[in-house]
């Protein structure tokens, strides 16, 4: 089938779309050694290139793919994908609904409480500390996902087998990173607190925490992507008939690639969102830090 | 330092090992005695007790269950057969490491440009962040598939998922290293009337290997995950995942557990030769401790 798109047809759309590949990179080229004098511009020209950047990749996946005729089983053009996103918004919701806003958020948020009480816990006992760091350490860099199989065989198909998953892949780097923003704050303060006479909590709540938030955001950041991957993966192994990742297999299954992509979009767009509203909580928490201090 | 954390790891690994006992006798109780009921027979509670550690398809297996299937599937099989775990291990540690090391050497690759065009650097490093928003594994089954229609199968699907995971960290590693020389430094190099490829080698490389090993740690083990789950959607024919996922299906709880395990220690590994090549390249070239990853 020939493929037409505004009057082009057959490879004309491909040499369309290197054309403006072409364009593009040396109208990036340019702005990108423009030097703004004032604040405004320098943001617009910051948020431009990779804007074009990412609209050129667009296109040049369009253009190969209606270009070359490549079968849609390999790879649909954007365009179609959006198609399908607009088409099929109810399944997308319900899949978003019941691995995201079940599966996700729940396992997210008992698994990064769980990991911050222990760190406070154990925090005070330095042979805890010692025995449980290097176990964690060793933990979180293991294949946790693997047992997924094993949750799902003891809390059954639906969400919260999946919610399980998520508890124990966000549980390690909660604790390993809040333990180590726990030992953060320097020894002047401490000997500040200390000659002020501050009991343990005080010292804990006006010092120590605060001193630990850029970990523990760190921490939050890193298991909002490994929440999203693991409820997925999960899913893989058994599930209720609705569910982002029972939808991935079963689409690939039956070949609708357009609705893989579909729901990566969807996923992407979770993922993006969730670490963007992290890191705006992160700045106005962390205000302080160094690396949210604006250079004048 | 190592001697001093003995005892505590040994407690804390102790006190799991206590922990997962208890569990499986509490969470296989019911099935068997529930067995046993229907069968007539009453047992006493020690009869019980070695009766939940010996089941055939446990709920939970028992830590000797597990190190007995483990042993039996590395040692006493070949390791060419089907059923022997080295022959699973090895099938997902080839595309670990080849997905390992391209995907490195792409995050290399990646960072040198960034590092040394400015388009590069505006234009593409939203984008590798943007890239990792794509939960590549949860797409695994799509690009299996979409390779095995183009015809390649085996090895390379699982790797390309391996490279697509261990590429940013050691993106992002790299530039953060190559960019870590002090303006100092860089200002000597100048005066030196040093070339821009001089400046790479001698200066900006050799100060960015602790942040490329500390890089290749992470990505080492995202590799790992990767194979793993890459195998998942190939109809369970070989590999670590294939084992998890047929394990699941024919509710074999003791071969998952041993796959697991196998999977943790050879990640485990992985991360400490990279550790060790680091810090015997970092002792090389007589990097500060401070510097050291």
């Amino acid at each position: 089938m020939e493929q037409r798109l505004f009057g082009l047809t057959g490879t004309s759309i491909l040499w369309a779309a290197l054309a403006f590949w072409v364009v593009a990179w040396a109208v990036n080229q340019r702005l990108a050694g423009v030097r703004a004098s004032n604040a405004g511009t320098k943001v617009v020209i910051n948020l431009a290139i990779p804007v074009l950047f990412g609209v050129t990749l667009l296109v040049l996946w369009e253009g190969v793919t209606r270009g070359l005729n490549v079968p849609q089983v390999v790879m649909p053009p954007p365009s179609m994908v959006w198609d399908r996103i607009t088409g099929s918004v109810d399944i997308l919701w319900a899949d978003f609904q019941q691995t995201f806003l079940k599966a996700v958020i729940v396992g997210y948020i008992i698994g990064c409480s769980i990991g911050f009480l222990v760190a406070i816990l154990i925090d005070r006992s330095p042979f805890w500390k010692a025995g449980i760091m290097p176990v964690g350490n060793l933990m979180s860099a293991l294949p946790i996902i693997g047992i997924a199989p094993i949750m799902v065989m003891w809390f059954g198909f639906d969400w919260p087998s999946k919610a399980a998953v998520v508890v124990v892949m966000t549980f390690f780097p909660m604790l390993v990173n809040t333990i180590a923003g726990l030992n953060a704050a320097g020894h002047m303060e401490r000997d500040l607190m200390h000659t002020y006479a501050s009991s343990y909590p005080q010292t804990l709540i006006k010092l120590r925490l605060p001193a630990a938030m850029p970990f523990i955001f760190n921490a939050l950041k890193i298991n909002s992507t490994l929440a999203l991957i693991g409820a997925i993966v999960a899913e893989f192994f058994g599930t209720p008939i609705v569910g982002m990742g029972f939808r991935i297999s079963t689409a690939v299954g039956s070949l609708n690639i357009d609705l893989v992509w579909a729901e990566i979009f969807v996923a992407a767009l979770a993922g993006s969102l969730t670490y963007g509203a992290i890191a705006l909580v992160e700045r106005s928490v962390t205000f302080w830090h160094p690396s949210n201090r604006r250079t004048r | 330092m190592i001697a001093r954390s003995i005892l505590p790891v040994l407690t804390v690994l102790g006190i799991i090992l206590a922990f997962w006992y208890v569990g499986t006798v509490g969470m296989n109780w019911r099935v068997e005695a529930e067995r046993f009921e229907r069968m007539g027979l009453e047992k006493t509670t020690t009869e019980m007790l070695a009766a939940t550690m010996a089941m055939d398809r446990p709920i939970l297996p028992a830590p000797h269950q597990v190190w007995a299937e483990i042993q039996s599937s590395v040692f006493e099989r070949s390791p060419t057969s089907r059923r022997s775990l080295v022959f699973h291990a090895w099938v997902t540690l080839s595309s670990t490491l080849v997905g390992f090391l391209m995907g490195t050497l792409l995050g290399i690759l990646l960072a040198v440009g960034i590092v040394h065009s400015k388009v590069l650097d505006k234009s593409l490093l939203p984008w590798i962040i943007a890239s990792q928003t794509i939960p590549i594994l949860a797409i695994a089954p799509m690009i299996i598939i979409v390779f095995s229609t183009l015809g390649v199968t085996g090895l390379i699907p699982k790797a390309f998922i391996s490279i697509y995971l261990a590429f940013f960290p050691v993106a992002i590693g790299m530039v953060k290293g190559l960019r870590s020389p002090e303006a100092m430094h860089l200002d000597l190099m100048h005066t030196y009337n040093a070339s821009e490829s001089q400046t790479f080698w001698k200066l900006r490389l050799p100060s960015s290997l602790p942040y490329l090993f500390a890089s290749m740690k992470i990505a080492v083990a995202i590799s790992l995950v990767g194979a793993i789950v890459g195998e998942l959607p190939t109809g369970a024919t070989a590999g670590l995942g294939a084992r998890l996922l047929s394990g699941s299906y024919y509710g074999q709880t003791t071969q998952i557990w041993s796959a697991l395990f196998m999977a943790a220690f050879m990640s485990a590994l992985l991360v400490y030769a990279i550790g060790w090549l680091g810090g015997f390249v970092n002792k090389r070239m007589g990097a500060r401790d401070e510097a050291r990853a």
